[in-house]
């Protein structure tokens, strides 16, 4: 069974149409890519994805669960439970320190543990600096933060915005080797992003363009229109 | 290590005012002026009547006591009696008094014996021109006398006129002082209890006492009552013309603090309610992020709230302090009087500022908590 299907998903607001028939799914442990220039529906789709928007038309069915029928508050219960979120702007709290905001990711989900919040952040090599408030990390630092937050309650599906957006070449090989860390512990993960180096990575790489799927690449094998 | 929930929210709540407390210090800013002002005109409200009963006893005595309607006079004891009911405290003071005609050099007058200590306290509106009697065969007497028998303060006089016992007196005293009172005192010549029952006779016997009460209108009815219901030969009355007019300004003026205090509260409320929705506005961002890791509305609000409850307390506690300094400055400036300190203002100032501050704060949050956490995905 697939872990998340997008099936005829269209959302429009007003006259516009940010994504028209969206058909797409993720396989258990799957990493995808999702590219396309600005205003091609992106954002649009890692909300719907994120259970963080619903579509006009169509449905979203999320390890079993039609997402588009669901109320807000289960949405939030969802994302708290599945999904697990990586922003190109990091979005760490700027009062806790790395730890706390690792914690803070466990607080709304069930229970604190600071131990396992030291274990993920040495996981992405950031032991050392748990006791750091944001403003005194680099932004390599800030985005591993973000990744052992979004890995803390051991989500089915990872979901990055942009994750490598704004590091630079060192600490996006850090973040990329930790993405395939995961993946080879069997997390299924969507990349949205704008460089076809992190798209290579993946095992395949879906192109929006005008809030259509204009391209679905097989990044191990050819290229496959839509 | 496991934490409990309520210990890591302490811990969210704790940081976000210590680590922001710049932020912070304006909102706290806004609860402790607010809280200051509600303490000192609520301190001031209830100091009013103390402030105010002080200050009309300058216009002299609120309760008279006369001889019960089938005696002429009232025994000492009785009256001792009588003032006992009354709180030692409250009590500015009480002059008895005993008069008799007289003469001098054969013009009637009327002779008034008293306890002139506190015939200074009971009528401290007298304007004495000279000084008070301080020895025996002194006297003090009233302008009008002076002008018609032309005496000065140092001027010897004779009285002269018959004892309780129907016998002939005559005695000499010196003008120590003339008085000026603008009312029927000064027809008078006073001098001490002692030189007047020296003269006349007739010990132990009261005509009249005048007493300055530190109490509302309503009390001194009250206590007027018990008086006469348990005191023998004593009438106590009230005089209506200065407790009514006293409990009249007494209630005009509270009205007016109570009004002004309401009048804050609301100001106090409408600033601490903008400040947070400044704070909440400032932090969408920051709550949309926390939604998207899955906090629910009531997490956030009690978030919110949690820090709110701190700035109430901290606000509250400076408040009260303050208050008490605002109070006591403007006792000090209108009254020319001190306060004391009233220690159940404190908690009453605190938990009034975190009433106000979450009630002020629980709309903009509630609002907040609606914010969509798509936000932080679309970097706004």
């Amino acid at each position: 069974m697939n872990l998340l299907e997008l099936k005829n998903i269209s959302k429009i607001y007003g006259d516009v149409k940010a994504l028209q028939n969206i058909n797409l799914s993720v396989g258990q442990g799957e990493w995808i890519a999702i590219m396309g220039p600005s205003g091609s529906g992106k954002t649009t789709m890692m909300n719907i994805i994120g259970c963080m928007d619903k579509p006009s038309i169509g449905s979203v069915i999320l390890d079993g669960t039609d997402i588009s029928k669901e109320s807000s508050k289960k949405l939030t219960a969802l994302r708290r439970d599945k999904i697990g979120l990586i922003f190109q702007q990091f979005h760490l709290i700027n009062y806790l320190t790395a730890l706390e905001n690792v914690m803070a990711a466990q607080y709304y989900h069930s229970i604190q543990d600071e131990k396992e919040a030291l274990e993920a952040l040495s996981r992405v090599g950031l032991a050392d600096r748990a006791k750091h408030l944001p403003s005194q990390l680099s932004g390599g630092e800030q985005q591993r933060v973000c990744i052992a937050r979004a890995l803390i309650n051991y989500p089915m599906l990872i979901l990055a915005d942009e994750p490598t957006g704004n590091l630079d070449e060192a600490n996006e090989a850090i973040v990329l080797d930790i993405f395939k860390s995961l993946h080879k512990e069997g997390s299924a993960i969507v990349v949205v992003t704008h460089d076809p180096e992190v798209a290579q990575e993946s095992e395949r790489t879906v192109i929006l363009e005008h809030g259509k799927i204009s391209k679905i690449k097989d990044n191990n094998k050819s290229e496959a229109l839509c | 290590m496991k934490m409990k929930r309520y210990a890591f929210y302490l811990k969210m709540v704790t940081s976000s005012l210590i680590r922001r407390r710049s932020r912070m210090f304006v909102a706290l800013l806004a609860v402790a002026v607010g809280a200051t002002i509600l303490s000192g005109l609520i301190t001031i409200y209830y100091d009013i009547p103390r402030q105010m009963g002080k200050e009309f006893r300058s216009y002299g005595a609120n309760l008279i006591f006369i001889p019960s309607e089938d005696k002429s006079y009232m025994d000492a004891d009785s009256l001792k009696k009588a003032v006992s009911y009354l709180s030692p405290d409250d009590i500015v003071g009480v002059t008895p008094y005993r008069y008799k005609t007289v003469k001098i050099n054969e013009q009637p007058f009327m002779a008034a014996g008293a306890d002139l200590a506190q015939a200074a306290k009971t009528s401290p509106f007298w304007y004495v021109s000279g000084r008070w009697p301080q020895k025996e065969g002194e006297a003090l007497i009233g302008q009008e006398v002076a002008d018609i028998i032309r005496l000065n303060a140092g001027s010897q006089f004779f009285i002269t006129g018959m004892t309780a016992n129907n016998k002939p007196f005559k005695r000499g005293f010196t003008v120590s002082g003339i008085v000026q009172t603008g009312g029927s005192e000064e027809a008078f010549i006073f001098m001490s209890l002692a030189d007047f029952e020296n003269m006349a006779g007739g010990d132990n016997a009261i005509d009249i006492a005048e007493c300055s009460v530190s109490v509302s209108a309503a009390e001194l009815d009250r206590v007027s009552k018990i008086i006469n219901e348990n005191v023998e030969g004593v009438t106590a009355r009230p005089v209506k013309r200065i407790s009514e007019s006293e409990g009249t300004v007494l209630k005009k003026l509270q009205s007016l603090v109570y009004l002004v205090t309401v009048v804050i509260l609301l100001l106090t409320m409408i600033c601490v309610a903008t400040t947070m929705m400044a704070a909440v506005a400032e932090r969408r961002r920051e709550i949309g992020l926390k939604k998207a890791l899955g906090a629910t509305n009531a997490a956030i609000v009690a978030e919110f709230i949690g820090e709110d409850v701190f700035l109430g307390i901290f606000g509250g506690l400076l408040g009260a302090a303050f208050g008490f300094v605002f109070a006591q400055a403007v006792s000090i400036n209108v009254f020319a009087r001190s306060i004391t300190f009233q220690p159940l203002l404190a908690p009453i100032t605190v938990f009034a500022s975190i009433i106000i501050t979450a009630a002020a704060c629980f709309i903009p949050v509630r609002r907040a908590a609606e914010i969509d956490p798509a936000i932080v995905l679309r970097g706004e």
